[in-house]
């Protein structure tokens, strides 16, 4: 007698046929987990997505990050680095926001590394976030890539780096390459003032950028430096301060909205009629100024970045993928973070390893070596082979109503003319007169 | 000589601007007793109003001044008021009654909304309306420039303070209100219906923060974080001048501007904590602001 609740054959049957499907999807879906994770390579992205720095700097480089990955992934990138993926990997990003200081960006890279498992680490925006986050990348041994901050302080403060690098020029390059392109262009100029953010930033780009004026242009009188507070916006005072001393050069190292408003305000109430300003971090206002800055005001980007992009098959790509992407030609942050990536593609191409590589094997790659960029060939011959040593450039704005902004005059000087030699402190290097500077 | 020239110019400018800044702040906390942190929100959506909308307009092949302000004026005024009518019917209006400390807690949680909000609603790419401060040119005073906008904004600082003295000293509505400040028990005894006060109150200040917003638009760059930058600023000449004293949110302004021009034009080092400096040493003396008095409170 069949008992009411014994399941029928047919019933059996559909059973254990469900169950052992439902068994063989679990199987399936955790082989298929298991191969999506080997097939991936995950990097943190860490940029500015909140605050006064995301608009100029954070936002356009999460952008280019997402340009640059996807054309990765898809194999679209131009020669040499024309192959799917990295290392034959697809590459994964995970997005995270630089805003809230140094301490919590500790927090957070611990978080990337040690519960999403990320297999590098790319960013950083502001300095103080650099020298945080560099010693824990070492003790956690994890490959990092700073795309962006300006610290000369960073590899002087970190013994013997072994995970940690930067791919581009730090601010003294900004500041010694300032003084050098006045030398050229300006040299007559006896009053020159300066305006900066009252923070690390600022003090420092003012005392790089004073100390190279002493040697390269001794006459030349320092006659006035404001220090607004950080994000003031409104710079009145401190224009009806500089406007008496009749500067002939107003150095700047404000950056983003900043930068812009003070050039906005300097334009209006006549400072820039009677001097040149001239802007370290300027290019990013290229083509936003729209004839709010005088035409022959100086444009820095730090290095071949954003405008003063060299041609070459990576940066025609570059311009032409962000622009039809974004609506824009990308600034120096953008390219500067399509460095980093090409660099962390250029490790992992070459590292050797089969299937991901280890923080060991892309580090033992990276350093010291050579590699093409959007910026053309780039040298990590800085900080042991942590740090790239490339060009930097200067230029003029000039705007034609209808037709846009361009650079004019663009001088570039050679990263062994503006930058320290390798391990000396770069105040005593200009202190003692550039020795060894190859400027020729 | 042409120092102090130059100090009393910007310091009076800057003054004015901070005025601005601060005195819907003075005027919620003197009759609602809320330190509205949302104040910086509501500077910050007025400037982005503003700066969005004269973006549209110059785009758009139009050049006349006066549109512009006008352009300028309605945005500010629409996106103050019903910003203004919706917090406190939304969510003010529930908390009366509660204590100073958890309604600054929540108008900081209404300030961290917004500011995401704003950042839905514009992104964070730096809005830059620079035209109007362009157009309106510049006064040459010996070797120093003024910009003809400061002194609009200047003109409009005093033309605001006035007009609210007035409304608060000379009307019946600020009659009322001084009387809800008095007592407030007292007041809804008599008849006067408060909770429509505090929310006129609150209506004007929140448009007098868009309207500041709004006007400091095209002297600077709106980006994100404007508003949290700009209530530090606003609570330092407030506690300087004494909570809720429209007289002390002015004599506040003018002392924290001309310290700061006198920092700026004789020890530009110093310009970052010279306004703290000065609130800090006003409040050793004065504990309660120079215009503010201390309250017996009721047990």
């Amino acid at each position: 007698m069949k008992h009411a609740t014994q399941p029928g054959s047919w019933k059996r049957t559909l059973l254990s046929t469900t169950t052992a499907a439902a068994i063989a999807s679990v199987g399936m879906l955790g082989v298929s987990a298991t191969v999506q994770a080997e097939e991936t390579f995950k990097v943190g992205l860490v940029t500015f997505l909140s605050g006064g720095a995301s608009g100029p700097f954070g936002v356009p480089a999460a952008q280019a990050a997402e340009t640059v990955i996807k054309a990765i992934n898809a194999g679209e990138l131009p020669p040499p680095y024309d192959t799917p993926g990295v290392n034959g990997l697809r590459l994964e990003s995970v997005v995270v926001d630089e805003a809230g200081g140094p301490t919590q960006q500790v927090e957070e890279y611990r978080n990337l590394v040690q519960r999403q498992n990320v297999n590098a680490v790319i960013g950083y925006i502001s300095s103080g976030d650099c020298l945080a986050v560099g010693p824990v990348a070492e003790e956690l041994r994890t490959f990092t890539i700073a795309f962006d901050c300006g610290t000369p302080r960073m590899f002087e403060e970190l013994d013997n780096p072994t995970y940690f690098f930067r791919t581009g020029l730090d601010a003294v390059a900004d500041n010694v390459g300032a003084a050098r392109y006045l030398l050229d262009l300006h040299p007559d100029v006896t009053r020159i003032a300066g305006i900066q953010q009252n923070y690390a930033w600022g003090q420092d780009s003012w005392l790089d950028f004073t100390l190279s004026m002493e040697q390269l242009m001794p006459d030349a009188e320092m006659v006035n430096n404001q220090t607004p507070q950080l994000f003031s916006g409104s710079y009145g005072s401190e224009i009806s301060a500089l406007q008496p001393r009749r500067p002939e050069i107003v150095h700047s190292s404000m950056w983003g909205g900043d930068m812009e408003s003070f050039v906005s305000q300097a334009n209006s109430r006549g400072l820039l009629g009677q001097a040149t300003a001239i802007l370290t971090t300027g290019e990013s206002g290229l083509h936003r100024f729209q004839g709010q800055a005088p035409n022959g005001t100086i444009l820095g980007g730090r290095g071949p970045f954003g405008a003063f992009m060299p041609e070459n098959a990576l940066s025609e790509w570059f311009n032409e993928a962000y622009e039809a992407e974004h609506g824009t030609k990308p600034s120096y942050p953008s390219s500067k973070m399509a460095q980093a990536i090409l660099a962390l593609k250029f490790a992992a191409d070459n590292s050797g390893a089969d299937g991901v590589p280890t923080s060991e094997q892309l580090a033992s790659t990276l350093k010291g070596a050579e590699f093409e960029s959007v910026s053309g060939t780039v040298r990590m011959a800085l900080a042991d082979g942590h740090q790239a040593m490339q060009d930097m450039l200067y230029g003029e704005y000039h705007y034609t109503p209808g037709e846009g902004a361009e650079l004019r005059n663009v001088r570039s000087y050679r990263g062994e003319c503006v930058s320290a030699p390798d391990g000396q402190n770069a105040q005593e290097w200009i202190e003692a007169g550039f020795p060894g500077a190859q400027c020729d | 000589m042409l120092t102090v020239w130059a100090i009393l110019i910007d310091g009076f400018i800057y003054a004015s601007w901070l005025f601005l800044v601060a005195a819907g702040l003075t005027v919620i906390y003197g009759v609602m007793r809320i330190l509205n942190m949302a104040h910086g929100s509501l500077y910050a959506l007025g400037a982005y109003a503003a700066a969005s909308a004269l973006g549209w307009y110059y785009a758009g092949g139009g050049s006349q001044l006066w549109m512009a302000f006008a352009i300028l004026a309605s945005c500010a005024l629409l996106i103050g008021a019903i910003s203004g009518l919706l917090i406190e019917r939304g969510i003010l209006r529930l908390m009366y009654g509660r204590d100073e400390i958890l309604m600054l807690i929540v108008t900081f949680a209404i300030l961290l909304i917004l500011e995401d909000v704003m950042k839905l609603l514009w992104g964070t790419t730096p809005y830059f309306a620079w035209q109007p401060y362009a157009a309106m040119g510049r006064v040459e005073i010996d070797v120093l420039t003024v910009s003809g906008y400061d002194i609009m904004v200047l003109c409009l600082s005093a033309v605001i303070g006035l007009g609210l003295w007035f409304w608060l000293e000379r009307t019946h509505t600020g009659k009322i209100l001084r009387s809800i400040i008095h007592d407030r028990e007292v007041s809804e005894a008599m008849g006067v219906n408060v909770r429509r006060m505090f929310t006129i109150t609150f209506i004007i200040g929140a448009t007098l923060g868009a309207v500041a917003g709004g006007i400091t638009a095209p002297i600077i760059s709106v980006v994100p974080g404007i508003g949290i930058e700009v209530i530090v600023l606003a609570f330092a000449v407030v506690v300087t001048g004494g909570l809720g004293s429209i007289t002390g949110a002015a004599a506040g302004a003018i002392i924290v501007g001309l310290a700061r021009a006198t920092s700026i034009h004789t020890m530009p080092q110093f310009e970052l904590f010279i306004i703290y400096a000065v609130m800090a040493g006003v409040l050793i003396f004065r504990p309660n602001g120079l215009f503010g008095q201390a309250i017996a409170r009721k047990i």
